[in-house]
């Protein structure tokens, strides 16, 4: 049963059809070509699907479409609009992603941490950034980045 | 073409009725962090997915009548935002801080939690030591169900087949008291508990004692309690109050810790919780959410 959901993308609004069973990545990623959230584990445990709804990290991969009827959704392709945000130019500087698969997820999820909590500890990184799995580089050059981004007084 | 057909019910009285007439094969819907993937590991077939996000009233988070009600559609992440639940119901904070991670805690639900009954349900403990019920609607009315006969089994609960759980509602303790969750994981991050144990000590010396992950079910252990009632705590009484712990429980040996491991961390966890819940009680450190291991 086909079905048009609307929703808020990026501050545009968009309607698609959608199947009761399409998952929100892959509607986002081959529907409305937002291509930023990437499929990793599909069973939302390594965070690399990871979008905004309604401000929230989310993980993509286990939320249906349809249920994003109504809401707002915020993707990479959003949050950078405007051009690389501090956050993303601490990552470049630190290196700290290899591959950078997982990059899309880390941001997503360190941009509704730093809005709630913007000079975090680092312990409070680390436990905000535990859900969010990367293959390559053993975190330390990320959690620096994000160390370094949000020291206080800046 | 779909699995299942999509049902986003606005009221409770249409998603109990839709319920009904589908209940043999409906699943209900909420944070989705179990449920999508069970659906995708064809653990359980479903014709219709009944939605009960868009149900105002189960967002419900207040304390009215000396109780405090959690609607089914509160996540983890909200209670852990809240003053009422970390004031007055910081064990239950504690423990919605420890189950699996932000993204997830952003959309699964404590009443999701429970009602998928598995062994080592985070939220389950401190449930269970603040005497929670569990309130149920179907088309047949509501009725309400203590949460020490909720849980029957490994990922099986008390819910009749055409039953929706609406809200949790929790006394409010009008005495002073200290309590702690302690969650032991194979590592620091993102894991199911190994043994996860929540503690309650009230000013008049009553204990409260209950477990995740070490038998069948969540459970309190009153004959541990009663060996501890009356009696400040001493870390002395312990030995007896172990003959009782092992007594009570049955774990495992799984992928995640053998089975006299989860034994003996009993234990160890269960003092641990203890001096946190007893020092807690007399106003002292360490402060809730604070790392206990």
């Amino acid at each position: 049963m086909k079905r048009e959901i609307t929703f808020t993308l990026n501050d545009d609004i968009v309607s698609v059809y959608v199947e009761s069973d399409e998952k929100l990545l892959d509607v986002l990623r081959y529907k409305l070509g937002i291509k930023s959230p990437k499929q990793g584990c599909g069973r939302g445990e390594c965070g690399s699907c990871s979008v905004l709804l309604n401000g929230k990290s989310v993980r993509s991969c286990i939320i249906y479409a349809v249920e994003i009827d109504g809401q707002k959704i915020e993707t990479l392709e959003g949050i950078q609009k405007n051009g690389i945000t501090k956050l993303q130019r601490s990552f470049v500087e630190h290196n700290a992603f290899q591959c950078g698969f997982c990059a899309s997820g880390v941001t997503i999820t360190m941009t509704e941490f730093l809005r709630k909590n913007p000079y975090p500890k680092i312990a409070e990184i680390k436990e905000a950034l535990s859900g969010n799995l990367c293959r390559c580089t053993g975190y330390k050059s990320i959690v620096d980045a994000i160390a370094d981004a949000t020291k206080e007084g800046e | 073409m779909s699995s299942f057909d999509y049902f986003s019910p606005k009221t409770l009285e249409e998603a109990v009725q839709l319920y009904n007439e589908h209940s043999a094969s409906a699943r209900l819907l909420l944070g989705g962090t179990d449920l999508v993937n069970m659906i995708n590991d064809e653990m359980i077939k479903t014709n219709a997915v009944i939605d009960l996000k868009n149900i105002a009233y189960l967002k419900q988070l207040e304390l009215k009548d000396n109780h405090l009600y959690i609607g089914a559609d509160v996540t983890f992440t909200e209670l852990i935002e809240s003053d009422i639940i970390r004031e007055k119901f910081p064990v239950i904070w504690e423990s919605s801080r420890k189950v699996a991670s932000m993204g997830i805690r952003n959309r699964a639900t404590i009443v999701g939690n429970i009602c998928s009954s598995v062994p080592s349900a985070d939220s389950a403990p401190a449930l269970l030591i603040r005497e929670t019920i569990v309130r149920v609607m179907s088309v047949n009315g509501k009725r309400e169900i203590d949460i020490a006969d909720f849980f029957i089994g490994p990922r099986k609960n008390a819910l009749k087949e055409n039953e929706i759980v609406i809200n949790l509602k929790i006394p409010v303790l009008n005495k002073s008291f200290g309590g702690s969750y302690v969650k032991m994981g194979r590592y620091k991050g993102e894991d199911l508990a190994q043994v996860g144990v929540a503690t309650l000590v009230t000013e008049d010396l009553q204990y409260r004692i209950a477990y995740c992950a070490v038998s069948p079910k969540p459970i309190r252990i009153k004959k541990a309690e009663q060996l501890l009632n009356g009696r400040e705590f001493s870390v002395e009484f312990l030995k007896d109050v172990d003959t009782e712990i092992m007594n009570a429980i049955s774990p495992i040996g799984d992928i995640r810790a053998s089975k006299s491991y989860r034994e003996k961390m009993s234990s160890v966890l269960l003092e641990k919780s203890l001096i946190a819940s007893y020092s807690r009680l007399k106003g002292n450190k360490p402060e809730y959410g604070k790392e206990l291991l």
